[in-house]
């Protein structure tokens, strides 16, 4: 057992150890905020790396002066060089009401007829098979002139570096929050350590070992880093539960689902037993390095 | 611990101590305990003998000398190895030193549970010295409700719960009446009688000369050992 629940010091009265679960409670709340945001946004970037890079968009500009079915005609052309291509798995084409919709912000409300509408093919690839883009585009634009395929690759590889920057983010805040959780228990013990200092001289003279009386400080910090973690915890669920229904919302336009998975929520129980077991350890190290100056 | 007959408890050669950058409070200090002795250590007041215990126990570091307890060189013991020794020594200390918010009870089963005893046997044991000692009726007040007899008491409890090889009891009859006074000192010469190594600091010059153990006494930082005027148990010294 490295933590003791019996203690024969009153660490219990230590005018600090009422407030060190408070204290440990609001930095467990900030850690879960940090974590769920640090776990959220890996899934996110995850998904987009391997959903989103597997998806094109071929823009197949109009000729207003071309017939409809000539338009037609052109359309069914890249459909099919597409669908041949290997790596393609799945093409379909964007109705002329959902290309209307997406233009709608640059052009407000406009009749179809109103613009030589482009049309647009989503094209879904197999992510193993790599396909060449530029090979695509060179192949379309000979025989479709003016035709574009969007990989997305550019913008994605901007997004994904931003989630990744806003990820070690996260996990920077994280490791701040625990040094500075840390540094409480390390400043808690070593004043319990000269507060109690004259009881633990009798301990020791009792034939105690440095462990012994480590244990009992690390039992104390264990006790209230959990519950602290406890507390932190349960304040920080209903922000994170706020947080994911609006996140839910937003999920209608482009971002993909942003709520925690279920493996997420299990790594935020674990919050509070971390905490008691980072104040434990800390705490025991506190004591063994400062009593071993003591005779 | 076992200890080898063949060595002393405690033997100390050309011992100094200072406190701080203070003057030498002990000077070249020579003795020897040996196995199941019993010595009085007498002085005036400030002479040294808290001090001289103090380094027994090894509450302090000399600053000079040599020290060995139970047989081993204390300046080359390594410090994870001293509570194996301290656990062999027994304290009463001058100012009783009980931890002011444990019960009687836990205060006295102290070096039973650091000694890693089982909670059942600590309680069998601690209970019956309690009734010995007379402190049955206070096993759960706490040091600031005890009188300073009391205390006394529980203090000398706790050094002999767990049958040290050796016991130093520093002024362990001062704050007790006569009679509980005798019975204490009856419970050093039991121990004594069983193996016990014994040093008592005192200033009761009646008591010392009525018990007639060997006698330690430092004046001026220096330390003079008289002979017992009646036979020791094991042997003279
Ligand atoms: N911790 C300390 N720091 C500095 N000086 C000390 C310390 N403890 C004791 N002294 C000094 O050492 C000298 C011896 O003190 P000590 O307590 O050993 O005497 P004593 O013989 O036990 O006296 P008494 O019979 O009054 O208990 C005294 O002059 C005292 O002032
Ligand atoms: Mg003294």
């Amino acid at each position: 057992m490295m933590f003791s629940r019996r203690t024969d010091l009153p660490l219990d009265k230590d005018p600090l150890s009422h407030f060190l679960p408070w204290l440990i409670a609001f930095m467990v709340y900030l850690a879960a905020l940090a974590q769920a945001g640090l776990i959220s946004l890996d899934v996110l970037a995850q998904r987009w790396d391997t959903g989103m890079a597997a998806q094109l968009t071929v823009q197949i500009p109009s000729d207003p002066d071309a017939s409809e079915a000539a338009n037609v005609r052109r359309l069914q052309k890249a459909l099919n060089m597409i669908s041949n291509t290997p790596g393609v798995v799945h093409t379909a084409v964007v109705s002329e009401a959902k290309v209307l919709q997406l233009l709608s912000p640059w052009l407000g409300v406009v009749q179809a007829a109103d613009v030589p509408l482009p049309r647009l093919i989503d094209v879904e690839t197999d992510p193993d098979m790599q396909l060449d883009v530029r090979i695509l585009q060179q192949k379309l634009s000979s025989t479709i002139p003016g035709t574009q395929v969007d990989d997305h690759g550019v913008w994605l590889a901007r997004l994904i570096e931003m989630v990744r920057t806003l990820e070690v983010l996260a996990a920077g805040v994280l490791a701040l929050i625990l040094s500075a959780a840390m540094g409480t228990v390390v400043f808690t013990t070593r004043t319990g350590l000269t507060v109690h200092h004259e009881a633990i001289e009798v301990l020791h003279l009792t034939g105690a070992q440095d462990s012994y009386i480590a244990k009992q400080f690390a039992g104390r910090a264990w006790a209230m880093g959990f519950k602290g973690g406890i507390i932190g915890l349960s304040l920080a669920l209903p922000t994170l539960l706020v947080l994911s229904y609006v996140a839910d919302g937003l999920q209608a336009g482009m971002l993909p689902d942003m709520s925690l998975p279920l493996a997420g929520w299990l790594s935020l129980a674990v919050l509070p037993l971390a905490a008691g077991l980072a104040a434990g350890f800390t705490a025991r190290f506190t004591v063994m390095r400062n009593l071993r100056r003591m005779i | 611990m076992d200890i080898d007959p063949a060595t002393s408890i405690a033997r100390f050669e050309n011992v100094g101590l200072r406190y701080g950058l203070g003057p030498e409070v002990l000077q070249d200090v020579t003795f020897e305990l040996k196995p199941g002795s019993y010595h009085f250590l007498v002085g005036p007041s400030g002479a040294g003998k808290s001090s001289l215990l103090k380094l027994t126990y090894l509450a302090h570091r000399p600053s000079r000398g040599l020290m060995h307890l139970f047989g081993r060189d204390i300046a080359t013991t390594p410090r994870e190895n001293l509570p194996a020794l301290r656990r062999s020594i027994g304290v009463v200390f001058q100012e009783y030193r009980l931890l002011q918010h444990l019960s009687t009870f836990d205060n006295v089963a102290l070096p039973l549970r650091v000694a890693g005893m089982r909670e059942p046997d600590i309680k069998h044991h601690v209970e019956e010295l309690l009734v010995w000692v007379g402190l049955q009726d206070h096993m759960n007040a706490r040091p600031p409700t005890l009188s300073g007899g009391q205390k006394q008491r529980a203090s000398i409890a706790r050094a002999v719960i767990a049958r040290p090889s050796l016991l130093m009891a520093d002024e362990p009859t001062g704050n007790v009446d006569e009679r509980m006074g005798y019975r204490l000192m009856h419970l050093f010469e039991e121990l004594n009688k069983l193996g016990t190594t014994v040093v008592v600091a005192t200033h009761n010059e009646a008591m010392v000369r009525e018990l007639g153990h060997p006698v330690m006494r430092i004046e001026n930082g220096t330390l003079n050992v008289t002979p017992g005027t009646k036979a020791q148990n094991g042997r003279a010294l």
